[in-house]
C-alpha cells in the first residue's frame, strides 16, 4: 500500500468534530430520556384493556418499529412541519423523530417486562386492596425493572448510533462535521476513520457494561 | 387543519418508487446473502479453540456493534477507494457496508444459537461416539437453527431498514426514489407517508414468510 | 475363566482448576461384573463414571480397556486422548445419564437409530429393525414415532438405555439413572436395568438406591473424598460396613430396606 496517511490536519481542526460531538450527545440523551417516559405511557396504553387505547399504541409502534429512522427524519423534517404549519429546525425535527422511535422500542420492553411478571403477582396485590396504578408501582415495577435494564441500555446504544442520521438533515453532529472535514481537505480515510473510532469510544463503554449486566442476571436466575 | 392531501402526483410516478423498491429488495437481498456467509466464518472463528482465531473476530465484531451504519456506507464508499486505489459504485459500496456490518450481527446470531444447546446434547452425541463434525451436523445444527430464526430474522429486519441509508450515497433504493419524485411532485407529505407504508408492508409480509419458516423448523417442541 | 479386566483403572486422578475431586482411584472390572458406586454429593462418583467414557479426561491415571492401555504419552510425559481414539472407546462403553439427554429433535426410534447409522455405519432398514427390537426390550415399542417431550421422564429415560443397548456397548455405564424422576416413575427404570443384569453384562452404575444397589451389584465401592473408602460385596458394604464414615453414610440413607 502506497498511500500517505496524513492526520495533521486533525490535529488543527480536532475542535471542529469536538463540536460535533456535542451536538451528538445533546441529542442522545434528551431523546433516551423523552423516549423512556414516552415509551412507559406507550407501553401501558399497549396493555390497556380498552381496544381504543390500545390498538392505536399498537399502530404507533409497528410504524415506528416497521420503518426506517432515516425516513422518520426526513418525514419530520419535510413531512410533518405541512401537517402542524409550523417549520422545524433540523435539530428539533431529528429530536423529535428520534424520540418517537426510541419510545415505540422502549414501549416493547415495557410491555415484555410487564407481562412476564406472573399474573398471581397483580391478583396478589389486588387482593389486598392495591388500586391497578399501586400494585404496578408497589409490586410489578420492582420486580421487572432490574431485568429490563439490558434491553434498556441496548436501546441506548443503538440510539447514540442512530443520531448519526441526523447529519443527512444538515444536523451539525458529529457525522455531520466529519463530512464537512472530509468534503474540504479531501482526506476522507483519515476522517472518516477518526470518526468511526470517537463513535466507538462513545459507544464501546455502555456496550461493554451491559453485556456484563447481562450475564450477571443471566447467572443469577 | 387546512392542508389538503393530493396523493394523485404521487401515484403518477408510482413507476419510480415501485423501481426503489425493487433495488432496496436487491440490496437486502445480497447483503443478507453476504451477510450470512461472513457471519459464518466470524461465528466459526469465535467458536475456535484458538485464540488467534478468536481475537480479530471478537475486534471486527464489536467494532461493527458499537459504530453507527452510516459511518460503513461513507468510509466504504469515500474512504475505501482511497486506501485500496479502487473505485466503488454506490450500489458496491452499499453492499459491503451492509453485508459487513450485518455479517458482525450474524455471527452473534449463530455462536448464540450454537451455545444455547444444552450441555447434555453434546455428550449425549459424544457418549455415542460421534465425531466433532457429527455431533455438529446431526445433533447440535438442527436444533440450533430453529432457535437461530427469530434473532436471524430481526437482523434481516433491521439490514432491510438500513438499505435507505444507501440513498446518502445517491443509489436509487426506495427512500432515494422518494426525495426524486419529491422534487419533482412537492408533495413532501404524502411522499414520504406513501413510502413510509411500503417500507412498513414489505416488513409485515417478510415477517409474516418468517414465522411460517419457524413454526416449520421447531415443529418437534 | 477370563483373567484380563474388562476395565482397568490405575492412579485415577481428575481435577477441575484447583479443585481435586479425584485422588487416585484404582479398579478393576471383570466381563460380567456389575459395580455399584455409591457416596455422597460431592464424593467424585460421577466424575469417576464420566472419566471411563471420557466425558472428562483425566488428569493423570492409567484406563486400560480390555487389557490395552488408552491414550499416548505426550511429549511433557503427560497422557493425550486423540479424539478419533475417544470417538472408539466411546462406541464401546455405553452411557445413561442422569437428564437422559435424548435428542429432541429426533423420535424416539430415531433416537436409537442415530448413532447406528452415523457412527457405526449400519444401514438404514437393520438399524431400524434393531432399534424396534430394542425399544420393544424397554417396553417401548408403540411409542416409537413419538418426540421426548411427548414421553414420561422415566419412558425417555428407557429410550436412553434403548439407545445405549443398540450399540452393543461392551460395557454400561449408568449415570444416576433415577435421580431426575419422579418418585412413582423410578421402579419401570430399575426394573429395565435389573433385566440387563440378568443377561450377564459388565455394569457400573452410580446412584442413590441404595436398596437397588443391593440387589443389582456384584460388587459396591464406597467413594470419600475422591478415593476408595470400602470396597465389597453387597453384603460386606452395605450390611456389614466396616468404616466409620461408610456406616455414617448409610445411616443417613436409613430408609432403605434389602
Amino acid at each position: 500500500m502506497t498511500y500517505d496517511w496524513d492526520f495533521s490536519l486533525l490535529a488543527q481542526n480536532w475542535p471542529v468534530l469536538l463540536r460535533g460531538l456535542l451536538v451528538t450527545v445533546e441529542l442522545w440523551i434528551p431523546a433516551m430520556a423523552a423516549g423512556l417516559a414516552l415509551g412507559f405511557a406507550l407501553g401501558l396504553a399497549r396493555l390497556s384493556r380498552s381496544g381504543w387505547v390500545a390498538k392505536p399504541a399498537l399502530g404507533a409502534i409497528e410504524v415506528f418499529r416497521g420503518t426506517p429512522v432515516l425516513i422518520q427524519l426526513i418525514w419530520f423534517f419535510y413531512a410533518f412541519p405541512i401537517v402542524i404549519g409550523v417549520q422545524l429546525s433540523p435539530f428539533v425535527a431529528a429530536l423529535l423523530g428520534l424520540t418517537l422511535n426510541t419510545a415505540a422500542y422502549c414501549a416493547e420492553i415495557f410491555r415484555g417486562g410487564i407481562q412476564s411478571v406472573p399474573k398471581g403477582q397483580f391478583e396478589g396485590a389486588r387482593a389486598l386492596g392495591m388500586t391497578r396504578a399501586q400494585a404496578m408501582r408497589r409490586v410489578i415495577l420492582p420486580q421487572v425493572l432490574r431485568r429490563m435494564l439490558p434491553a434498556f441500555t441496548n436501546r441506548a446504544i443503538e440510539l447514540a448510533k442512530v443520531t448519526s442520521l441526523a447529519s443527512v438533515l444538515s444536523v451539525h453532529e458529529l457525522m455531520y462535521q466529519g463530512r464537512l472535514l472530509s468534503a474540504t481537505y479531501y482526506r476522507p480515510l483519515e476522517i472518516l476513520t477518526t470518526v468511526a473510532i470517537v463513535y466507538f469510544v462513545l459507544i464501546y463503554p455502555g456496550s461493554f457494561l451491559s453485556a456484563r449486566l447481562e450475564r450477571r442476571l443471566a447467572a443469577r436466575s | 387543519m387546512t392542508y389538503a392531501w393530493d396523493f394523485m402526483p404521487v401515484l403518477r410516478h408510482l413507476d419510480m418508487l415501485a423501481l426503489g423498491l425493487v433495488n432496496t429488495v436487491k440490496i437486502a437481498a445480497a447483503s443478507i446473502v453476504l451477510g450470512v456467509a461472513i457471519g459464518l466464518v466470524l461465528a466459526l472463528m469465535r467458536l475456535s479453540p484458538s485464540r488467534l482465531a478468536r481475537a480479530p473476530a471478537t475486534a471486527f465484531i464489536e467494532f461493527y456493534r458499537n459504530t453507527p451504519p452510516i459511518v460503513h456506507f461513507f468510509w466504504f464508499f469515500y474512504a475505501l477507494p482511497v486506501l485500496a486505489d479502487i473505485s466503488l459504485d454506490p450500489l458496491a459500496a452499499a453492499i459491503l457496508a451492509l453485508s459487513t456490518q450485518s455479517g458482525a450481527f450474524y455471527a452473534e446470531v449463530f455462536r448464540g444459537g450454537i451455545v444455547s444447546i444444552e450441555k447434555g446434547q453434546w455428550e449425549g452425541a459424544r457418549a455415542l461416539g460421534m465425531s466433532r463434525a457429527q455431533l455438529m451436523r446431526r445433533v447440535v445444527l438442527p436444533q440450533a437453527i430453529g432457535r437461530m430464526v427469530p434473532p436471524f430474522v430481526e437482523r434481516s429486519f433491521e439490514l432491510t431498514k438500513t438499505t435507505a441509508l444507501a440513498s446518502t450515497l445517491a443509489y436509487g433504493e426506495l427512500l432515494y426514489q422518494a426525495m426524486q419524485v419529491n422534487s419533482q411532485t412537492f408533495r413532501p407529505l404524502e411522499v414520504y407517508t406513501v413510502v413510509a407504508l411500503l417500507y412498513l408492508v414489505l416488513l409485515i409480509t417478510a415477517s409474516a414468510l418468517a414465522r411460517l419458516a419457524e413454526q416449520r423448523l421447531t415443529a418437534y417442541r | 475363566m477370563t483373567t484380563t479386566p474388562l476395565l482397568e483403572v490405575e492412579g485415577l486422578h481428575k481435577a477441575f482448576g484447583p479443585h481435586e475431586v479425584l485422588r487416585g482411584i484404582d479398579l478393576a472390572v471383570m466381563p460380567g461384573e456389575r459395580v455399584a458406586i455409591i457416596g455422597g454429593s460431592g464424593s467424585g462418583k460421577s466424575t469417576l463414571l464420566r472419566c471411563l467414557n471420557f466425558m472428562e479426561v483425566p488428569t493423570a491415571g492409567r484406563i486400560a480397556l480390555d487389557g490395552r492401555t488408552l491414550g499416548r504419552r505426550g511429549r511433557d510425559g503427560g497422557t493425550v486422548y486423540p479424539e478419533s481414539e475417544l470417538c472408539g472407546v466411546r462406541r464401546r462403553v455405553g452411557m445413561v445419564f442422569q437428564q437422559f439427554n435424548l435428542f429432541p429433535h429426533r423420535t424416539a426410534i430415531e433416537n436409537v437409530m442415530e448413532a447406528l447409522v452415523t457412527v457405526k455405519g449400519t444401514p438404514r432398514a437393520e438399524a431400524r429393525a434393531r432399534a424396534e427390537a430394542e425399544l420393544g426390550k424397554v417396553g417401548l415399542s408403540e411409542k416409537r414415532d413419538a418426540y421426548p417431550s411427548r414421553l414420561s421422564g422415566g419412558q425417555q429415560q428407557r429410550v436412553a438405555i434403548a439407545r445405549a443397548l443398540a450399540m452393543d456397548p461392551e460395557i454400561l455405564l449408568f449415570d444416576e439413572p433415577t435421580s431426575s424422576l419422579d418418585p412413582e416413575l423410578v421402579g419401570e427404570v430399575l426394573r429395565v436395568i435389573r433385566g440387563l443384569a440378568g443377561e450377564g453384562r459388565t455394569m457400573l452404575l452410580v446412584t442413590h438406591e441404595l436398596g437397588f444397589a443391593y440387589h443389582f451389584a456384584t460388587k459396591v465401592v464406597f467413594l470419600a473424598d475422591g478415593r476408595f473408602y470400602e470396597v465389597g460385596t453387597p453384603d460386606e458394604v452395605l450390611k456389614h460396613p466396616r468404616g466409620e464414615r461408610t456406616r455414617s453414610f448409610l445411616a443417613r440413607h436409613s430408609e432403605f430396606a434389602f
